[in-house]
């Protein structure tokens, strides 16, 4: 980081996030971003979920495609297991936003990454969502991370790069933290 | 009343506005030193009473004056800091007024018009030196709390006795934070203490204070436009330190030793439950990597420079201890909490600046003290102004030395641009 000479590329475009941070401070109100999903019931547990749309930079704006994802419960739930269940959506967001926040941070770091793997588990007692127990909470009771990255940097800075991206991460912030969540009927 | 002329308003007489006196007394640059109480206020009056500073004696370095005893290794108590300051006033001779609150400043003609309560002032330069921690900051979440909890924030705290028995809140985990969870955790009320940023920091290291290695390795002097992201670290929390005449170091592991529980950052309040962050782990986790970087830049720097043989050998503290699953929430209704106290961090008073000289977050425009919008007009005694240790007793000095010379500058160029007019 002493000389500004970039060597490491991880294919994240660190310059045009820095020069985001520049041009976002002198216009705030384009910082502020909308994400959407809207979500159909098919049949039982099953549901689809569709990403198209999002707001930012003062507009709308479309992904390159439209992203499905479906969402079931698995046999042992007495279901037809036709997606993943909405629990492992989240682990799916947690660890692809801490991951993506690694290589970004790698970048910004000139550290050059070969490979990262993450394995996630959220540990659940279902007696809550059972409605068995009211003590027991519905969601995770936690979550554990373990990574496994081979770059080029000492252990130390690349546990410096798994705290950082966790401090600067969306949905690390979503899920640590309380939201306020407004659900209407139309 | 007419308004006095001077050449340079000096606002505050703390550490940075006497710095700033015996600088341009130096070079016989007319001016007044007003002050809103005594002589360093804020230390008198606004600070906890056990509190010492975080520095040691010798690092009070004030041109023209230092540490004259001979316990250059302790720590001042706020009546030592006081004194300490009210004779820096006197072998300087500042030319000070106190018990003289400023209630405006607006920029005038080619100069500045201050209104105090002691009547007005005229003139070409002002300093704005009345410090960084004149208000005690208080998240909005606590307007939610219920009302059986009592609150203080940390320029309301004074000592243990002044809360009632039961257990204790402490929202902060940084030196204030850290001290008030020791001193009342030992004053036997059961303290927690919600931790969010914060620097971990070990009191001596190798046998010597932090303060001396970070002051000999060149780490303080570390300059303003010399480092990554100004704004991160003007923001940056106090190291968590304290100043004991045992010398101790006051990390998360010792309070915890003690019996005091931590909790992750309060992060919200609902239905009379408060709720904490799951991010504590990290946090632990950075503050634990953070101060093994800065050891290690220390040991680098003892190597390079040949004290290896004459300082002790180097070591690591124990990764700060937290417990396998934190508690996320707290019946805030329970009984088990009777008082919170926020030592969330302190921010300036500048509701008497009547200038456009502020950011969308409120903050003075600068670079390096010398104002964006207002010439002939510089701001002291803030973190970082200029030098990583422009907000310690010992840092002052520099900066009051570049920005009276850049003052001394700006006057000789508006004199030699009035005589250009007049020829």
């Amino acid at each position: 980081m002493a000389d500004n000479q970039t060597t490491a590329n991880n294919g994240v475009n660190v310059q045009a996030l820095l020069d985001a941070r520049v041009a976002l401070a002198d216009a705030p109100e384009a910082a502020k971003f909308t994400w959407s999903a809207s979500c159909e019931w098919k049949d039982g547990t099953f549901s689809e979920s569709t990403v198209e749309g999002y707001f930012g930079l003062g507009e709308n704006h479309k992904h390159k495609t439209v992203f499905k994802f479906d969402a079931d419960h698995p046999a042992v739930f007495a279901s037809e297991d036709r997606g993943a269940t909405p629990v492992e959506y989240v682990l799916v967001g947690l660890a692809s936003c801490l991951t993506a926040g690694i290589a970004a941070v790698a970048q910004n770091r000139d550290i050059q990454l070969r490979s990262v793997t993450s394995t996630l588990e959220g540990g659940m007692d279902i007696q809550g969502i059972l409605g068995m127990d009211s003590d027991i909470r519905n969601g995770f009771d936690g979550i554990k991370v373990s990574y496994k990255i081979d770059a080029d940097a000492s252990q130390k800075d690349i546990e410096a790069l798994v705290a950082q991206s966790q401090k600067r991460s969306a949905v690390y912030d979503i899920v640590t933290n309380p939201t306020n969540i407004t659900v209407e009927v139309n | 009343m007419t308004a006095r002329t001077t050449t340079t308003v000096v606002i505050g007489g703390g550490q940075a506005g006497l710095a700033m006196s015996r600088c341009l007394t130096e070079r016989s640059i007319d001016h007044v030193v007003l002050e809103r109480g005594e002589v360093a206020n804020s230390w008198r009056t606004e600070r906890w009473d056990s509190l010492r500073l975080l520095t040691p004696n010798w690092q009070s370095r004030l041109p023209g004056f230092g540490y004259e005893g001979d316990d250059p290794d302790g720590y001042r108590t706020m009546p030592e800091i006081v004194a300490f300051l009210d004779r820096y006033a006197e072998v300087i001779s500042a030319p000070i007024e106190t018990n003289t609150t400023v209630t405006s400043l607006r920029s005038v003609d080619a100069g500045y018009l201050v209104s105090t309560d002691q009547g007005e002032w005229r003139c070409q330069t002002v300093v704005l030196a009345s410090g960084a921690c004149n208000i005690a900051r208080v998240p909005a979440l606590s307007e939610a709390l219920p009302s059986e909890i009592a609150t203080l924030d940390s320029m309301q705290y004074r000592n243990p006795e002044q809360l009632g028995p039961g257990g204790v809140m402490i929202v902060g985990a940084s030196a204030t934070g850290t001290q008030f969870a020791d001193e009342i955790h030992r004053s036997g009320r059961p303290v927690t203490i919600s931790v969010g940023e914060h620097i971990r920091a070990p009191r001596v290291y190798r046998g010597r204070d932090l303060e001396w290695w970070m002051d000999a390795a060149g780490i303080l002097d570390e300059r303003y436009d010399e480092i990554e992201d100004i704004n991160r670290a003007r923001k940056l929390p106090s190291l968590q330190l304290t100043g004991t005449p045992e010398r101790t170091t006051l990390d998360l592991n010792a309070l915890t030793a003690t019996g005091v529980k931590l909790i992750g950052r309060f992060a919200g309040i609902n239905d009379g439950k408060a709720q904490f962050s799951g991010s504590l782990r990290n946090q632990c986790a950075m503050s634990d990597l953070k101060m093994g970087r800065l050891l290690d830049t220390i040991d680098e720097w003892a190597s390079e420079n040949g004290l290896d043989g004459e300082v002790e050998v180097p070591h690591r503290l124990d990764p700060t201890d937290v417990e396998a699953s934190p508690p996320l929430g707290m019946n805030l209704t329970s009984g088990e909490i009777k008082t919170i106290i926020w030592a969330t961090g302190y921010r300036p008073d500048n509701s008497w600046l009547d200038m456009p000289v502020f950011d969308r977050k409120g903050r003075i425009r600068h670079d390096g003290g010398i104002l964006d919008d207002a010439p002939g007009a510089y701001l002291m005694g803030i973190q970082f102004l200029r030098r990583r240790k422009s907000a310690l007793l010992d840092g002052v000095g520099d900066d009051a030395r570049d920005l009276c010379a850049h003052l001394a500058a700006y006057l000789d160029g508006q004199a030699r641009a009035n005589r250009g007019a007049a020829n």
